[in-house]
């Protein structure tokens, strides 16, 4: 029961400081618990398929089509979160401003939310679909359904909470700098999922690593520790990345920056990148 | 939204064109790996095939080796690893971590 509830934890942690952050950078789009809501049960609910799936998926592409997969969903949330942080960057300062344009808000906010919905079940998806199989392959070893499925609530529950204290310390911070810290953290994040995105391409054999690896932190900071796994959720935090996971991370944070940039800038090129 | 068109070209699943890598067969057996030393040669990349043969899905996992996979029971599945600096790189299987673990070597 305790391994079940350990690996639950584990797993459902990464989603649950996404959805987090995620709610906190949403707090003023109205409509917003509706749209999480749905996005964590598509994404159970893709996490059950793709664990029955399990077998098949694996054999696709030539063995490969986990890592694919994988880097497809991680590439989808990535392209999800660089965009909410761009349409953030153009609407904060008119959110902060106040009613004089919520009615806007409120229709250009709807699209927001519907890639806010994707991203969340992408997540979902990820995590849940490892879980799936886990507790499945738990309960097949003898472990009673109740044991494991009482071990699962209660990995799933400390999760949640951690992403629930991350949400609730993100609504403590002035709404002055509100936006910006989000958008930091949201920057973070899409940038680890983007080098974790290289990886499975690299363990696929899609991408070369290039040099690898690049450094070794892993005597300092091991990616066991609790700081360590903190740093991995909240930032990607390798001990040993590859260069070509040092790229898509670094190509990752630019790309986003410079759309974040022209999109705050006034609208003097016509043509954003 | 112009990352889309980039992303669908990396999802194909266009096959590697270098020469094909040796092949290192490794077996999931009653939740250990056998063998559980696996020797390979520095400076080259090698194709671990792990079939796991009991029932239950197993995940191969290295922090060291930078490297996590499902493999279903009774399935076959492939992880590229290297080319690595001469060193041990401990794995585990992350389901059933206190019986199944097992070291790379690379010499
Ligand atoms: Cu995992």
């Amino acid at each position: 029961m305790l391994g079940a509830a350990i690996i639950v934890f584990r797993e459902s942690l990464e989603a649950a400081l996404l959805i987090g952050i995620i709610a906190a950078a949403a707090r003023t789009l109205p409509g917003r618990n509706r749209w999480l809501s749905a996005g964590v049960a598509a994404g159970v609910m893709g996490a059950l398929i793709v664990a029955a799936l399990a077998g098949r998926i694996a054999d696709m592409a030539d063995g490969m089509g986990q890592e694919m997969l994988n880097a497809c969903i991680l590439g989808l949330a990535v392209s999800m979160l660089a965009w909410h942080n761009i349409w953030m960057a153009r609407h904060a300062r008119e959110m902060v401003a106040g009613a004089r344009a919520i009615v806007r808000d409120v229709a250009d906010g709807r699209r927001e939310l519907s890639a806010i919905m994707v991203l969340v079940a992408m997540a979902v998806l990820r995590e849940g679909s490892e879980t799936a199989l886990f507790l499945y392959s738990l309960a097949s070893e003898g472990e009673s359904a109740g044991q494991v499925l009482a071990g699962g609530a209660l990995g799933l529950a400390a999760g949640a909470g951690v992403g629930f204290a991350m949400y609730a310390g993100l609504l403590r911070v002035p709404v002055r700098r509100f936006f910006g810290v989000t958008a930091a953290l949201v920057l973070l994040l899409a940038a680890g999922m983007a080098g974790q995105m290289a990886r499975f391409l690299i363990q696929g054999d899609i991408l070369p690593p290039l040099a690898n690896p690049l450094w070794d932190t892993s005597a300092w900071l091991s990616a066991n520790s609790p700081a360590g796994t903190l740093l991995h959720v909240l930032a990607g935090y390798d001990p040993r990345p590859s260069a070509m996971q040092a790229l898509f991370y670094l190509g990752t944070v630019a790309a986003i920056a410079l759309g974040m940039f022209l999109a705050r800038a006034p609208a003097r090129s016509a043509t954003p990148a | 939204m112009r990352r889309l068109p980039l992303l669908a070209l990396l999802c194909l699943p266009f096959a590697a064109a270098a020469a094909d890598p040796a092949e290192i067969p490794l077996t999931i057996r009653n939740h250990r790996f056998e063998p559980a030393e696996v020797r390979i040669p520095a400076g080259q990349k090698v194709r671990l095939v792990v079939h796991n043969q009991d029932g239950t899905p197993e995940e191969f996992e290295s922090h060291e080796l930078n490297r996590e996979k499902v493999i279903p029971g009774g399935a076959k599945a492939s992880i590229f690893i290297g080319p690595l600096q001469a060193g041990k790189y401990p794995f585990f299987g992350e389901f059933n971590e206190a019986t199944a673990r097992g070291v790379v070597i690379a010499e």
